[in-house]
């Protein structure tokens, strides 16, 4: 059964240079914006619960960094009275200040106020009035193990370390997760009281060790909404599966972008699952070899879908540039709506956003000459 | 005691366009703590969480050019809270 796309359907489009908002679709889509001009919009996400309260993450100018929030779908906007800030420091010691605000993520269904923050460096914020005020989360921020885990929050992106890929088991909320670039993917059990690192069958060419526990570099990570027990990964060294039912006490993650044109290699930023097909998800390339020149492989941008946990793979390039196309598309740039069949969106760091209304059969260029976009999100309120 | 305070125009988002503040306090950082209860938000955006100057933030009592809190401040005295934007 086909479900039509809504003239409520709108992407929400994070930049260097401020938020965006495309609402409806086709011909009659309408772009607002930009949000907080100026400022650098890391993340921007509208609450898929109520469909009311819109969060954007914000850095402006060297005034660092902060949350914006509308309730009136973008048209006007408050800062939060008490953004992310980490605990002050204790005795001597050197105590992390929040550089960005990297990822936001609304939290469980049953907590319709919840919401989770993902900075740089990698700390992990929770706010429980709608994203107004955010208090760390102590068992990751003042975890004895966060400075090995994280490096010091030292080792990151060129923009900084980022803690990212916040997942909340939509069976229970007090089952999440979250990866750092750098650190790895950690597991919680009890809403982020205690972590444990599950990054065992990940490469990490980077790390003398080769099973190291930690240390590793996670791109994006997805519990998957069809199978929540099944976890894909784009990871700075592959793409990766974890089947967690498999009841292991420490389960292991599959390299499955072996099975990726070597041409192509399997380095990439963003990964988006299908909403209902846990067998299924899309990757989008980028070039990491040699010195990582992180664009388009060979210049030519292609989308790679699996439909089988990553036993094979399809190329989905038709629309899109076939030479000297230089750009890539960052970890939150990459979405899906729910439509049947499935509408795939990404932003480039080039400032374009492409469509695709079928499931990446075939992609239209929607926008041009936005600022490097760092986010696309799907809302369909 | 009082000082006036001049603040540039990249803050002027939280002090409702004004570019000249009076303040109240013996040193910069009672100034600044004063001119957040006015004017909220204003303090985090030039110190982090750990008491630190924001990167690029420059602070001058009078004509002097000073990188400490606890600079104390006479009855007078102009501050100015300045901010140099680099990059593309």
């Amino acid at each position: 059964m086909k479900t039509s796309r809504t003239a409520s359907s709108t992407l929400l489009i994070g930049t260097a240079k401020g938020g965006f908002a495309l609402e409806g679709i086709g011909r009659a889509a309408k772009l607002r914006g930009p949000f907080l001009f100026g400022a650098k919009t890391h993340d921007l996400r509208a609450d898929p619960r109520s469909g009311r309260t819109w969060l954007m993450s914000s850095t402006g100018g060297h005034l660092g960094p902060t949350i914006y929030r509308s309730i009136d779908r973008g048209r006007t906007w408050s800062e939060a009275p008490h953004p992310p800030r980490f605990a002050p420091a204790r005795r001597k010691t050197a105590a992390p200040s929040v550089k960005i605000n990297f990822w936001l993520e609304p939290g469980h269904a049953d907590e319709p106020d919840v919401w989770y923050c993902g900075t740089s460096p990698q700390g992990l914020f929770r706010s429980e009035d709608g994203g107004q005020t955010w208090r760390g989360v102590d068992g990751w921020n003042r975890n004895p193990a966060w400075e090995s885990w994280t490096s010091f929050g030292r080792d990151g992106t060129p923009d900084g370390p980022v803690l990212h890929s916040i997942q909340i088991d939509p069976r229970d909320a007090r089952h999440m997760t979250v990866s750092c670039s750098s650190g790895g993917t950690f597991e919680s059990l009890d809403q982020g009281g205690s972590w444990r690192p599950l990054n065992r069958g990940v490469a990490a060419d980077f790390l003398p060790n080769p099973d190291a526990e930690y240390g590793h570099d996670p791109h994006c990570m997805r519990m998957h909404p069809a199978d929540p027990d099944r976890w894909y990964q784009q990871n700075h060294c592959g793409i990766y599966r974890l089947d967690r039912a498999a009841r292991a006490k420490t389960p292991s993650w599959t390299r499955i972008g072996t099975r990726m044109p070597k041409a192509v290699g399997d380095i990439g930023f963003p990964l988006v699952p299908h909403p209902t097909d846990a067998d299924t998800v899309w990757v989008i390339p980028m070039d990491g070899r040699t010195i990582w020149p992180r664009t388009a492989v060979d210049g030519r941008p292609a989308v790679y879908m699996t439909r089988d946990g990553g036993r094979s793979w399809r190329r989905q390039d038709r629309g899109l540039p076939r030479s000297h196309a230089y750009w890539t598309v960052l970890r939150q740039a990459f979405t899906s709506d729910a439509g049947e069949p499935l509408g795939l969106y990404f932003g480039t760091t080039s400032g374009e956003l492409w469509g695709s209304r079928d499931a990446g059969g075939s992609w239209r260029r929607l926008l041009a000459h936005l600022p490097r976009i760092y986010s696309v999100r799907w809302s369909g309120r | 005691m009082s000082v006036r305070v001049h603040v540039g125009s990249i803050l002027h988002g939280y002090t409702g366009g004004a570019s000249e503040l009076v303040a109240e306090g013996a040193t910069l950082r009672d100034v600044l703590s004063d001119l957040d209860r006015a004017h909220p938000g204003l303090l985090f955006r030039i110190v982090d969480e750990q008491g630190a100057l924001r990167p690029h933030v420059k602070l001058y009592v009078g004509d002097r050019f000073v990188r400490e809190l606890g600079t104390r401040v006479s009855a007078g005295a102009t501050v100015h809270v300045l901010q140099a934007l680099s990059g593309g």
